[in-house]
């Protein structure tokens, strides 16, 4: 779909669409594996819409490409989404979406580095993504490779103690081309994060540690794509992106409910946010 | 008149050495590069040096990001705060991954001396070898250990190499061989085998050395890859000598020993025992005096010698 050669330009009703259809592909999937983490997939969908068709230098036909752009899930159990996305691209089939977290599959319910195209490190232990974009930066300087590294985290995984020892190399050595996502959903396994260990202010903290930093909403795609094309202007610092969103966005009885962090919808539920999300169409 | 010389500084010797002809090779460390002796390469070669601070996890993971982009990367602390602050790392995003770090632990066991229990790693052979594809190597000796920090370079995947600070007598020669995963063979005999790892290959030769005294001839097998085993080396040691000590500067719980009882239990059960340290925590003092209390002494190896040699007699 995107390709390195042809121009991307954001069209706002197509794009409005993809979120739906992604966001339907991703019940579906964890609706027909019997578990998964709804809550935290739905949140990140525009997030992942602006940058594999709009931000990100990819091309879905070769995912080794050495001058690829790299994204980093860090909060391993927003995959479904990824995975949607990944093969809404042209990265897998579409028909293995439905053997998640499945024996046997490709697609685990954390993702395992390189175990479908596309996928480029592990995830679901929290907090450790951004100390391997970190790494890849440092190694890309010294070869003179210029790509951009993408890491999304979740609020609650910035909880993680790595997460700050990371985001203090990053500043430190003015890796330009690490640009740090925050899914902010604001809800955690257990409650809302403000309630369990709040991180706010968060867009302060990324400042104090020397990070250029934007706030944005998360779901509003206009600001998505500026917020990246902003990013991608910064030299000499690292960026963060502290997109507000809403866990479980887009199905009226997931939207901000902690009971949707870690459970599959049944077939009545997954009916009920199917037709939701489609009523948004019309 | 035997040299001494740390293991430590054996690692420092290779790295500096893998500088001038692995371009790929870079080094990381969380401020402690001096102690284990990456400063020799970070002097050398500092673009390709980085320190992440005290920060450990954050080493592991960036190492990792250095792999991933083609890098070799060698990722330096103490053996116990680069493997026991950094488990989860090195499982998910090394080992997990399969990526080509080298993870470097110097200070290992209780011959760090003065600084004591929080320092002194006597565990984390145990936890590196539970990892899946992660290779475990303790050199024996100085030169051992510039041979297989070398060595480690060339071999694709994680690597534990696990250093010790104090002086260490140098037992092999520069022109022996050296190969992961191969055991080597330093004394022959047929009675009994005293099978060591690191500083304690050299107790081993001693207790061989008093062993022959009285006619008893053990057979000294420099075990340095503890993961993988040469489990043929092993079973022929077992099958030959039908005794076996293992003797090691960590806990008696999941290192050597528990690799070596492992393979035998499972092939050629012989009478065994294990010299190390029992379940306990390390304490300060001078190293010669900690091996000495903790029982990791020739003295101690000759003693499971003749136990094991005396539960062969009374099984004949």
């Amino acid at each position: 779909m995107t390709t390195p050669d042809t121009p991307r330009t954001p069209d706002a009703p197509a794009w409005r669409r993809l979120a739906v259809e992604l966001r339907q592909t991703i019940l579906r999937m964890i609706a027909k594996a019997g578990s998964g983490h709804p809550g935290g997939s739905l949140s990140m969908v525009e997030l992942l819409i602006g940058l594999y068709w709009y931000a990100l230098r990819h091309d879905p036909k070769r995912p080794d490409w050495p001058e690829r752009d790299l994204f980093l899930l860090s909060k391993g159990h927003g995959c479904p989404a990824l995975y949607a996305v990944l093969a809404a691209q042209g990265y897998f089939p579409k028909e293995e979406l439905m053997t998640l977290r499945r024996y046997p599959t490709r697609l685990q319910g954390h993702p395992e580095r390189g175990s479908v195209p596309g996928v480029e490190i592990a995830a679901g232990s929290l907090g450790q993504g951004l100390s391997l974009a970190n790494g890849i930066a440092l190694a890309d300087r010294l070869d003179g490779r210029r790509r951009r590294i993408y890491c999304l985290m979740g609020d609650g995984e910035i909880q993680e103690g790595q997460v700050w020892e990371a985001a203090m190399t990053s500043a430190h050595h003015r890796l330009e081309a690490v640009c740090a996502i925050i899914d902010a959903n604001q809800l955690q396994q257990n409650g809302p994060v403000r309630e369990i260990q709040n991180i706010e202010p968060l867009a302060e903290k990324w400042r104090s540690f020397g990070w250029h930093t934007i706030e944005i909403d998360g779901h509003d795609l206009a600001q998505v794509i500026r917020a990246y094309d902003e990013a991608k202007t910064i030299t000499g610092q690292p960026q963060a992106i502290v997109a507000r969103t809403v866990k479980g966005k887009g199905v009226s009885f997931m939207e901000l409910n902690p009971a949707w962090h870690g459970v599959a919808p049944k077939p009545d539920e997954l009916e009920k946010a199917l037709n939701e999300l489609q009523a948004t169409l019309s | 008149m035997t040299e001494y010389k740390p293991t430590r500084d054996g690692f420092g010797e290779g790295l500096l050495e893998l500088g001038k002809t692995h371009p790929n090779v870079v080094a990381l460390s969380g401020d402690l590069e001096d102690s284990a002796r990456a400063v020799w390469f970070k002097k050398q070669y500092p673009d390709r040096f980085f320190s992440v601070g005290i920060a450990e996890q954050d080493m592991i993971g960036t190492a990792a990001g250095m792999a991933i982009a083609g890098k070799i990367p060698f990722a330096c602390s103490f053996a116990q705060f680069v493997t026991g602050k950094t488990l989860e790392q090195l499982r998910m995003a090394v080992c997990y991954q399969r990526l080509n770090v080298k993870v470097v632990g110097s200070h290992g066991g209780l011959s760090v001396g003065a600084d004591g229990a929080t320092a002194e790693a006597l565990e984390e052979l145990a936890h590196m070898r539970a990892l899946p594809y992660m290779t475990v190597i303790v050199p024996c000796d100085a030169l051992e250990a510039k041979k297989a920090t070398i060595a480690c370079a060339e071999y694709p995947g994680p690597v534990f190499l696990r250093l010790g600070r104090s002086p260490a007598p140098l037992i092999t020669k520069p022109s022996d061989p050296y190969r992961i995963g191969e055991a080597t063979l330093l004394r022959q005999g047929d009675d009994v085998a005293l099978i060591g790892c690191g500083l304690m290959v050299a107790h081993a030769l001693e207790a061989a050395a008093q062993l022959a005294k009285e006619d008893i001839r053990a057979r000294v097998l420099n075990v340095h890859t503890v993961k993988p085993l040469d489990r043929a080396a092993l079973i022929a040691a077992a099958t030959e000598t039908g005794a076996v000590v293992t003797a090691e500067e960590h806990t008696v719980l999941g290192g050597l020993g528990g690799a070596v009882a492992e393979v035998l239990a499972q092939t050629h059960p012989v009478p065994m025992r294990m010299v190390g340290v029992q379940d306990q925590f390390g304490t300060s003092g001078d190293p010669a005096e900690l091996l000495k209390a903790f029982h990791l002494m020739p003295e101690d190896i000759v003693k499971a010698a003749k136990d094991v040699l005396r539960l062969k007699q009374n099984a004949l």
